[in-house]
């Protein structure tokens, strides 16, 4: 984007003021560098979200921010329910809840470097990855009906898990006021042989080593050693949560001109919090929530039987889980400087609570809520930690991710996908996935440098750094 | 014309365009287009047949509306499909589509698409009389 559009605010805060439309200014937090890679649509989608009925204080990017559907992706953006604010089905997507889950597993490199190759290939035959995939759980209306209320509760509950497992998952592993009724048999369908799969694309289920700590005090009260061995698993709620995003956007797009609302772009589709339509999306999207939650929790225990297989004796507890793809009622400070109830969206961007907050398990509260930042194949991930100062800035927001920095064609053009997994191998990275051709679109040269992305983040106040982690093992679907 | 398709860049995404001597004819390189997505069409054989049937208000949400039936049957009957017979008629189309259940060594599919987006959605007759069709697909 072209730098003189903006304002500067301080050195990672970008602005754009309020203009035609806008009920709010928009702001991104980004460097130089960052900012004149990003697209103009990230402005252009900002600027309309900017427009939105009952917006509070600015639609915000983060720095990972790219041209996405409506909202951009990396996109923030909260709604007051009592001034006519809306929910967006495109300001969550698709991929409803769709989070990083990570798992402590008390091994070491050395403990693992003798089996790798085993282990990733009993992981790859646990877990169902990649187009065409299905699970093995098959569930009855009314099952599916307690799934869709209990998330991470009802798969414990059901043998998948322990229950110190949901201590460490946002909102302890089951979202409140889901409407399973107001899931469609569609959804429902779609969901069927889904449940405890990775899916495809940019998800993954990774053994990575702890590479690097940048703040031993936060390290120490999350348990992290340089040299620790963690799996992260990035996934969400699957079909179902494709299903009902599809299904709410048309909605959505339909009932807009009903509601009074003159949207600048009908990809806004959305409907007033307080309005019925409103009110079942947000119940069909936590039923969603849900599904992703339970789906997260499923693949953990897979991921335990492989390594119980593998390393019988080791002990993998759930670090923490939390989603990026989402719209959440929250308290935070409003405009008029009073406490509001808010519908927070974070479109491919990550809750990041300060030090002390109720929400965050105890055992984290010292240090602030873990931030999971996943990179892409072949590349670091990092752990970050909520700060005080997040909560100001950006409803206590984060970046998500990396971000593709070409297409899937110009990726697959480029590369193939047998010498990414030979390039991996000379790095010591075991690789498996069922297509080539989705490696070589997944190439790590495809996505922006994630490492930059989560410095300005950290630069900028959003959340502090904790540890690198680099991948080990990599499933890929 | 004949019809053809191709597929144009978006951000984490990618956009499905297809052209045509008639809507149906358009519509129908737009899925082809999706297919390519996630294989090579050329791959994929028509051994099984199934019927679409789509009614919408307007050409844009047809398109939306064709692709999401077969983003639902792709998801449902683990199916890939590379045969689309299409017809409309004023805010109804229907289809037989063609295509054979997922083989993933042959196949290789490459992602899962997720659903048909409102993003750059396009429907329309150009001056020489080509439909063409178009939207971003989420993946």
């Amino acid at each position: 984007m072209e730098l003189s559009r903006f304002e500067r605010h301080s050195e990672y805060c970008w602005a754009l003021p309020r203009s035609c439309a806008m009920r709010v200014p928009a702001l991104l937090y980004a460097d130089e560098d960052l900012l004149k890679d990003m697209d103009d649509k990230v402005g252009e989608q900002l600027v309309n979200v900017a427009s939105l009925p009952g917006i509070v204080h600015a639609a915000m990017a983060m720095p990972d921010a790219h041209w996405g559907y409506g909202f951009p992706i990396g996109g923030v953006a909260a709604f007051d329910p009592g001034d006519g604010g809306v929910v967006s089905a495109g300001g969550v997507g698709f991929d409803i809840s769709c989070g990083v889950r990570t798992l402590q597993t008390g091994l070491r490199r050395k403990d693992v470097e003798p089996i790798k190759e085993g282990l990733a290939h009993e992981l790859s035959r646990q877990i169902p990855a990649g187009v065409g995939s299905t699970g093995r759980i098959r569930l009855d209306e009314a099952e599916f009906d307690r799934m869709l209320t209990g998330g991470a509760h009802w798969a414990v509950q059901r043998g998948w898990g322990e229950p110190a497992d949901l201590e460490h998952c946002e909102d302890g592993g089951r979202v409140e006021d889901a409407l399973p009724e107001a899931i469609s048999s569609q959804a429902r369908r779609r969901q069927r042989d889904e449940m405890g799969t990775l899916g495809s694309g940019n998800h993954y289920l990774e053994l990575q080593e702890v590479a690097e700590l940048y703040d031993a005090k936060a390290a120490a009260v999350f348990g992290l050693g340089v040299g620790d061995l963690v799996v992260s698993i990035h996934c969400g709620s699957r079909g179902l949560g494709h299903q009902v995003g599809t299904e709410f956007l048309r909605e959505m797009v339909v009932a807009a001109p009903d509601f009074g609302l003159d949207l600048p772009d009908r990809e806004l589709a959305c409907a007033p919090i307080e309005s019925a339509l409103g009110g079942r999306y947000l119940g069909a999207m936590r039923a969603a929530m849900n599904c992703a939650l339970a789906n997260r929790q499923i693949l953990t225990q897979l991921t335990r039987e492989s390594f119980e297989r593998m390393l019988p004796g080791a002990r993998l507890r759930v670090f923490y889980d939390v989603s990026h793809n989402i719209c959440k009622e929250e308290v935070h400070d409003a405009d008029d400087g009073t406490r509001k109830k808010l519908y927070v969206h974070r479109k491919g961007a990550t809750r990041a609570f300060g030090p002390g907050n109720p929400a965050v398990p105890e055992v984290f509260r010292p240090a602030g809520q873990p931030v999971l930042i996943g990179g892409s194949m072949g590349t670091s991930s990092y752990i970050l930690a909520g700060t005080d100062a997040g909560e100001q800035l950006a409803f206590s927001s984060a970046c998500h991710g990396a971000g593709r920095a070409m297409s899937r064609h110009q990726a697959a053009r480029r590369w193939k996908g047998r010498s990414v997994v030979e390039d991996m191998a000379e790095r010591g990275i075991v690789v498996k996935s069922p297509s080539l051709r989705g490696v070589a679109e997944e190439a790590p040269g495809a996505y922006k440098d994630v490492t930059r992305v989560v410095q300005v983040a950290d630069a900028a106040g959003l959340a502090r750094r904790v540890a690198r982690l680099e991948p080990v093992i990599v499933l890929k679907g | 014309m004949a019809q053809a398709w191709e597929h144009f860049a978006h951000g984490a995404d990618i956009g499905v365009r297809g052209r045509g001597a008639t809507l149906a004819g358009a519509l129908s390189a737009a899925a082809t287009a999706m297919t390519a997505v996630v294989t090579d069409p050329e791959a994929v054989r028509q051994t099984d047949a199934i019927e679409i049937l789509c009614r919408a208000p307007t050409p844009e949400l047809l398109l939306v509306d064709w692709l999401n039936s077969l983003v639902y049957e792709m998801a449902t009957r683990r199916m890939l499909f590379s045969g689309f017979e299409v017809e409309c008629e004023g805010s109804v189309l229907r289809a037989r589509v063609r295509g054979e259940r997922v083989d993933v060594r042959r196949h290789q599919p490459a992602v899962e698409v997720k659903g048909a987006t409102l993003t750059a959605l396009d429907v329309h007759r150009g001056e020489d009389g080509t439909w063409v069709a178009q939207c971003v697909v989420d993946v």
